[in-house]
């Protein structure tokens, strides 16, 4: 019986998580549509800078190709309606469909953030291990040092000074941008910088959630009992300590969009948000703007929901604090 | 092989001094007790914002164009030349940079900015979160549903991205900026207020209040805002490091405060193209920036195990 009933409140609980995820994709798109409405008409684009403008009926022509002659409130469910199904309209400055474009760049992105989170998990789990065992010891303070430079310097510095020193005083590595052919060492710079900070918060959540559990008294009973210290270290605390870092994992590639933006940046990197994004926002091109909000805000949801749904599966107590997993 | 023990003193232990090494012993201890060291910086800091253009060795926006890309700790070779002209040159602290401005002069008018621009959007962050937590927390029911479900939609949103809009729709500027970093920074305040708030409406004393015939106004400012302070301390004192870090991106990427304005952001932004020639450049301004948020962060760490150590769970 109480086993059906758990279920019961579970499912409640991700039913609710899912329906407020969806209320937040509306929310923000409703955000971002009426920012782009109180910014200049979007047609002003099409108007030539030099030379003849377009006549009044030109305008309005395109005005209602565009449906600026219907209400917001209609504009908004009309994009809303095709967005669901995948179709963001067409590009006002590149005259291509929105999905194409963000086809065509958001694999840069993604390489680049696969990139970055198979180095912040790779540094950051181990190091917190490692710092957590020998506490105090000369490992702990590298690693906490670490730690601090991820947390404190911003990413497009740590970018730069990694391109300082690698690129042009050691001639190491590429400054830069993604050659045609695929090579390691295009990633190694824009990985690293993108994926210190989060490496950093790993670390540091790594290293708290073992050091509790090595003080715990599971702990110090298998210690009495005789068991090995290493069996103690990988089978009894890591598989309990690492409960934590692992959903922390997951909700990095959530928090990444705005990092993956500057490291874009600062990379010349051709993905979506250097690329399509800074474009977008600076040609005012809106259903580009729309389309890629609106798939940001997406993953930036589905990562937050798969890491709220691992969270009550792997640590019940969450579920009646009414956690939300979005750290 | 070491085991987790610990070798930090508990608080209000004192060491046994004796002898030089007692002496270091007890220098070190007091080091990892009170956060010397950030007070330090951000001292430093504050003070650097306030005098920090009275005391600036050169002026801020122009250099003499022989002195360009100086490195840290040199003397103009053109102190005469330029001094003909009109302009004053000579020892470079923190070298020059591309038009042979003074980094380290800039360095202090960013200083000023950077602690403008936080204060004010912190300022009103705090109030508008504060208010809100409270609010959302004492009523609950609809206006704590309208509330929390405004902060989880705020919180979707990629922040750089809606800056970028809001510059666009509404010019760049440090108005403007002040705006969008308070935009960011409510938020928190809402998040954890609210729920001390719904804990603390449920004590005995704020009952009492209701009975003696006090209304909800009076109640949410006299018994629970006090109760809920210490918190809202903690998490502005965390919030800043992030404001800073905000704000430096902001500039960096272009939407925030603009060139010749010096801010730290824009300084590392101009630096990005002489690489090659000039890391000081983006080396100088970046690492305030690092300092400064580090020390925010040590200091905010500490007042929170101080004044709230619950908190340790939020985080």
């Amino acid at each position: 019986m109480r086993g059906v009933w758990k279920g019961i409140h579970m499912g409640t609980f991700l039913l609710r998580r899912l329906f407020s995820s969806l209320i937040s994709v509306f929310g923000a798109t409703i955000v971002v549509f009426t920012l782009i409405q109180m910014h200049n008409d979007p047609r002003e684009l099409f108007v030539p800078d030099t030379g003849y403008g377009i006549t009044q009926a030109q305008w309005d022509n395109l005005g209602t190709k565009l449906g600026f002659d219907r209400p917001v409130v209609v504009q908004y469910l009309v994009w809303i309606g095709r967005a669901v199904r995948g179709d963001f309209g067409v590009s006002l400055a590149q005259q291509r469909p929105v999905t194409t474009i963000i086809k065509g760049k958001i694999g840069a992105t993604i390489q680049l953030a696969v990139g970055g989170w198979i180095f912040a998990v790779l540094l950051g789990v181990p190091t917190g291990v490692i710092a957590a065992v020998y506490r105090g010891g000369i490992w702990d303070y590298v690693a906490r040092g670490a730690a601090i430079i991820g947390i404190g310097a911003p990413a497009f510095v740590t970018g730069l000074i990694l391109i300082i020193i690698f690129s042009t005083k050691l001639n190491w590595l590429p400054a830069g941008t993604r050659g045609l052919e695929f090579d390691v060492r295009d990633y190694i710079l824009p990985c690293v910088a993108l994926g210190w900070p989060a490496a950093a918060g790993l670390m540091r959540l790594t290293r708290s959630s073992m050091l509790e559990v090595l003080d715990s008294e599971f702990v110090k009973l298998a210690r009495a009992k005789g068991v090995p210290w290493r069996t103690v270290v990988f089978k009894h605390a890591l598989r309990n300590a690492i409960i934590a870092p692992l959903t922390s994992m997951l909700l990095l590639f959530s928090g990444w969009l705005n990092g993956a933006l500057v490291i874009e940046t600062v990379f010349s990197w051709p993905g979506i948000g250097f690329e399509a994004l800074f474009t977008a926002v600076n040609d005012n091109d809106f259903p580009l703007l729309l389309g890629t909000v609106f798939i940001f805000i997406l993953i930036f949801l589905v990562f937050a929901f798969i890491a709220d749904l691992l969270y009550t599966i792997v640590d019940p107590r969450v579920r009646l604090s009414g956690f939300k997993g979005t750290a | 092989m070491a085991t987790a023990t610990t070798d930090i003193p508990l608080p209000g232990t004192r060491r046994q001094t004796s002898g030089v090494l007692g002496k270091a012993s007890y220098v070190w201890w007091f080091f990892r007790r009170y956060p010397v060291f950030p007070i330090f910086i951000l001292s430093v800091l504050v003070i650097a914002s306030v005098i920090g253009p009275y005391v600036a060795p050169y002026p801020r926006d122009i250099g003499w164009l022989g002195d360009r890309h100086l490195p840290p700790f040199t003397t103009s070779p053109h102190v005469e030349e330029a001094r003909e002209n009109g302009i004053n040159t000579g020892f470079h602290l923190l070298g020059t940079d591309h038009i042979g401005r003074d980094t380290f002069t800039r360095i202090l008018h960013g200083a000023r900015i950077s602690m403008m621009v936080v204060a004010v959007s912190l300022g009103i962050g705090f109030t508008v979160g504060t208010t809100l937590g409270i609010v959302s927390g004492y009523f609950g029911g609809w206006i704590d549903e309208i509330i929390t479900r405004a902060v989880d939609i705020w919180f979707a949103l990629p922040f750089l991205l809606v800056a970028l809009i809001m510059t666009l729709i509404f010019g760049r500027g440090l108005n403007i900026l002040m705006i969008v970093l308070a935009l960011i920074s409510w938020t928190a305040f809402v998040r954890i207020l609210r729920s001390q708030a719904l804990i603390l409406r449920e004590m005995d004393y704020v009952a009492a209040s209701r009975i003696a015939g006090a209304g909800s106004i009076r109640i949410m400012l006299k018994h629970i805002l006090p109760g809920l302070l210490n918190t809202a301390i903690v998490v502005a004192t965390l919030n800043v490091g992030g404001l800073i870090l905000a704000e430096a991106t902001l500039s960096f990427v272009g939407a925030g405060i603009q060139p010749p304005t010096p801010a730290w952001g824009v300084m590392v932004a101009s630096g990005r193209d002489y690489l090659q020639d000039a890391w000081w450049q983006i080396v100088m301004p970046g690492s305030s920036i690092f300092l400064v948020v580090i020390s925010l962060n040590f200091l905010g760490d500490w007042l929170r195990d101080r004044l709230d150590p619950r908190l340790r769970q939020v985080d």
